[in-house]
């Protein structure tokens, strides 16, 4: 189980990943109740009926997946989940990067899959705000040092809006 | 030069501890070989041949003389008291341990050193001319803008992790000495209109595919250029290859999307970004120029009489002022390369002792300062004429002045098959027999200008394409052989090398030179140099001499058949 953080503290996840097994397709996985983070093509397929339980709802988005297709649909989200299937792929940092400074994008933006503790300070930056930590790392060290092995930075980005030089004495 | 503010410097002390903790967490078994790995070549750190290799960072190629002395140090103290600087502004040390890296960069902080981004799929090191500043075709002083992109690379939250490594070289001088042509982005500064600004190239590198890079925009503002360099790099980090590494630079990209379709890419992520808080502004552009005004020169300097009766009276002297001497914006003063070509010696290979003397050199004679240039040579930038003589017989002294810059022995050499674990073939031995061959100097003056580039391997880091002679070290059956090509060439009009044919052994190396050499002597004329008999006369003639007599194709396994 990965440990997820949120506000540098170990906390429960209240929400589900729905997963598909081999042989379930989009259109035809039966949808659990409760809180789920539903892959992009479950959205993209079952929207209405999605929507229709009536309880939050949240997206995974693995790293093709293009934050525009869901640009208009933001609001529907209290999660977006971004998937790191390794963490030396970065196309997620875009994916946060426009959704929180392009799209407005104001709920949890969650990071998952290859989550370590040397990708924290990156991740906080470009604007997640909760880290499901791989299972096994040390969540008390990451939590301790890994959001801020720096105490300033250079340029913009979602967690900082001015760079350093406009912010000089 | 630029000296480090609070913020600069507190980010490179943070990082020494954040490396420090990663080795730990690495050694304790914390952090798997995988995890680790990215985080090392991050901060220069690769597994090499013999031991681990390092590579340290002199950014846009400028350092000062108490920052050449503490790479002497380390090397001498961690290290077997020599380094090697590469074709990219770097120095390498072959054989620190890693437990001691955390020590190295503690102790290169002290003198606002690093290794940040030396390696690894991230933004790599700053390139320039090494004339920069002093050049007396500048057009615009590109050190302010190195120094700003600098900033701007270091810890870029976005583009950590990229899909390939990815290089930055500017120009600001009418003949590029960058190789812009061949970066994943290549600058040239330039004012239109009485506004100064860039022309954008996008997608050149040498390696694997070599390509030359497009322009993606004739001019850009100089305020615009951190928001188009994050449109560029979104662009890339989104849509680049990475399914296989050999595919995964933005100059594959660039082909695959065409240079039209990837410029409306790039400017609609612009128009996001555009005119945002990341636009440059005149203060602090002024704030980091003011680190690169001119040293106090003598107004004075110009024609000092004993210099010209040293040119007179020396001929070895003058030989050295005309090939290791560049002309210089103020009169009376010259820009002096330091060959790090010595005949026999791994190029681009100093010893900490040459470090300390390059030191007090720059001391003594210019103003405390010194550039690495890609040609893996050193700088001293701001040399008045009148102390050249008494420069020199120092260099000489320590082996700093053979005078073939420009020429047949001056070569560009990676490391190649001896230290690096990624290398087909050694360099060094080819590049060492070529200059054995060719150690007459006389000779050598009167072949004249001409550029030799050896990689030991198609990553290209002796930047062999753009040799006029090209020398590729690769492997067939276990065995080294060497593959030639002719005349690529660097600058303005910067281009790929032809390949003339089947590879050679390397005891054939020195023969094969000659025989090229031979073939631009009997055809040029008076004011020819190679590259212009070359591109005059075509590569057959270079060919046909070449393989004179020498079975190859059909006839050579024919041979084999009968054997």
């Amino acid at each position: 189980m990965a440990q997820l953080i949120k506000n540098k503290a170990v906390v429960a996840d209240t929400w589900q990943t729905l997963e598909l097994a081999e042989g379930e397709t989009p259109e035809a996985i039966a949808l659990p109740a409760g809180q789920v983070i539903f892959p992009f093509a479950v959205w993209h397929a079952r929207k209405t009926e999605i929507l229709a339980r009536g309880t939050p709802v949240g997206i995974l988005l693995q790293p093709a997946d293009a934050v525009e297709d869901i640009a208009g649909e933001l609001a529907h989200f209290a999660v977006i989940a971004v998937n790191f299937p390794k963490f030396v792929d970065g196309r997620g940092y875009s994916t946060a990067s426009l959704l929180r400074q392009r799209y407005g994008y104001s709920g949890e933006l969650r990071a998952v899959g290859d989550v370590l503790h040397d990708q924290l300070f990156f991740m906080q930056r470009v604007g997640f705000d909760a880290f499901a930590l791989k299972d096994g790392k040390n969540a008390a060290h990451a939590i301790e040092q890994g959001f801020a092995p720096f105490g300033d930075v250079y340029q913009v980005s979602t967690s900082q809006p001015q760079p350093y030089f406009r912010r000089r004495a | 030069m630029y000296k480090y503010d609070a913020i600069d410097r507190q980010l490179i002390n943070e990082r020494v501890a954040q490396f420090r903790d990663q080795v730990r967490r690495w050694k304790a078994g914390e952090l798997a070989d995988d995890e680790f790995r990215p985080l090392r070549l991050q901060n220069g750190l690769y597994i090499q041949r013999h031991a681990p290799m390092f590579r340290i960072a002199v950014p846009y190629g400028m350092l000062n003389s108490a920052q050449m002395r503490k790479l002497g140090h380390v090397a001498r103290k961690y290290d077997r008291g020599y380094g090697h600087f590469t074709t990219r502004h770097n120095l390498q040390l072959n054989w620190p341990k890693i437990e001691d890296v955390p020590e190295i960069l503690a102790e290169l902080a002290e003198v606002e050193m690093h290794a940040i981004q030396t390696s690894g799929n991230c933004l790599r090191n700053i390139t320039t001319d090494q004339f920069a500043g002093v050049a007396a075709d500048e057009i615009i002083d590109p050190r302010p803008l190195a120094e700003i992109l600098r900033q701007w690379t270091t810890f870029h939250p976005e583009f950590a992790f990229l899909p390939r490594k990815f290089k930055i070289a500017i120009s600001g001088t009418k003949e590029d000495r960058a190789v812009t042509w061949f970066h994943d982005i290549g600058l040239h500064l330039k004012v239109v209109d009485g506004q100064v600004g860039f022309t954008v190239i996008v997608g050149g590198g040498l390696g694997r595919t070599p390509i030359r890079g497009q322009v993606v925009r004739e001019f850009l503002p100089w305020q615009d250029i951190l928001t188009y360099c994050e449109a560029i790099l979104r662009v890339y980090n989104r849509a680049g290859r990475r399914d296989n590494a050999y595919k995964a630079r933005i100059k594959i990209l660039v082909q695959a999307l065409g240079v039209e379709a990837f410029s409306q890419q790039v400017e609609a992520e612009w128009a996001h970004l555009k005119g945002g808080p990341a636009t440059l502004t005149q203060a602090e552009f002024d704030r980091v120029a003011a680190h690169f005004t001119a040293p106090a020169y003598d107004q004075a300097a110009a024609g000092d009489a004993g210099f010209q009766q040293h040119l007179q009276d020396n001929p070895a002297f003058a030989r050295w002022v005309e090939r290791c001497t560049h002309p210089h914006q103020v009169a009376g003063y010259r820009a002096v390369t330091l060959s790090l070509k010595q005949h026999g010696i791994a190029p681009g290979d100093i010893t900490s002792e040459q470090m300390e003397t390059v030191a007090d050199l720059a001391d003594h004679f210019s103003f405390g300062e010194l550039r690495i240039s890609h040609e893996q040579n050193i700088i001293l930038a701001d040399v008045k004429e009148a102390h050249l003589y008494t420069l020199w017989l120092t260099a000489k002294g320590a082996g700093l002045a053979t005078p073939n810059i420009g020429l047949l022995t001056g070569i560009i050499c990676c490391p190649g098959g001896d230290f690096c674990d990624l290398a087909n073939a050694p360099s060094i031995p080819i590049a060492n027999a070529i200059q054995a061959r060719f150690d007459n100097l006389d000779y050598l003056f009167d072949i004249g200008e001409i550029d030799l580039n050896i990689s030991g391997c198609m990553n290209a880091c002796g930047h062999h394409h753009v040799g006029h002679i090209g020398v590729l070290g690769v492997d067939k059956n276990d065995a080294a052989f060497y593959q030639v090509t002719l005349g690529g060439r660097q600058g303005n009009e910067a281009s790929l090398g032809k390949v003339i044919g089947p590879s050679f052994s390397a005891a054939e190396m020195p023969d094969v030179v000659e025989k090229i050499i031979q073939v631009y002597i009997d055809n040029r004329t008076e004011e020819e140099r190679f590259l212009d008999t070359f591109d005059r006369i075509g590569i057959d003639p270079f060919k046909n001499r070449v393989y004179e007599g020498r079975a190859h194709g059909k006839a050579k396994a024919a041979e084999k058949e009968t054997a």
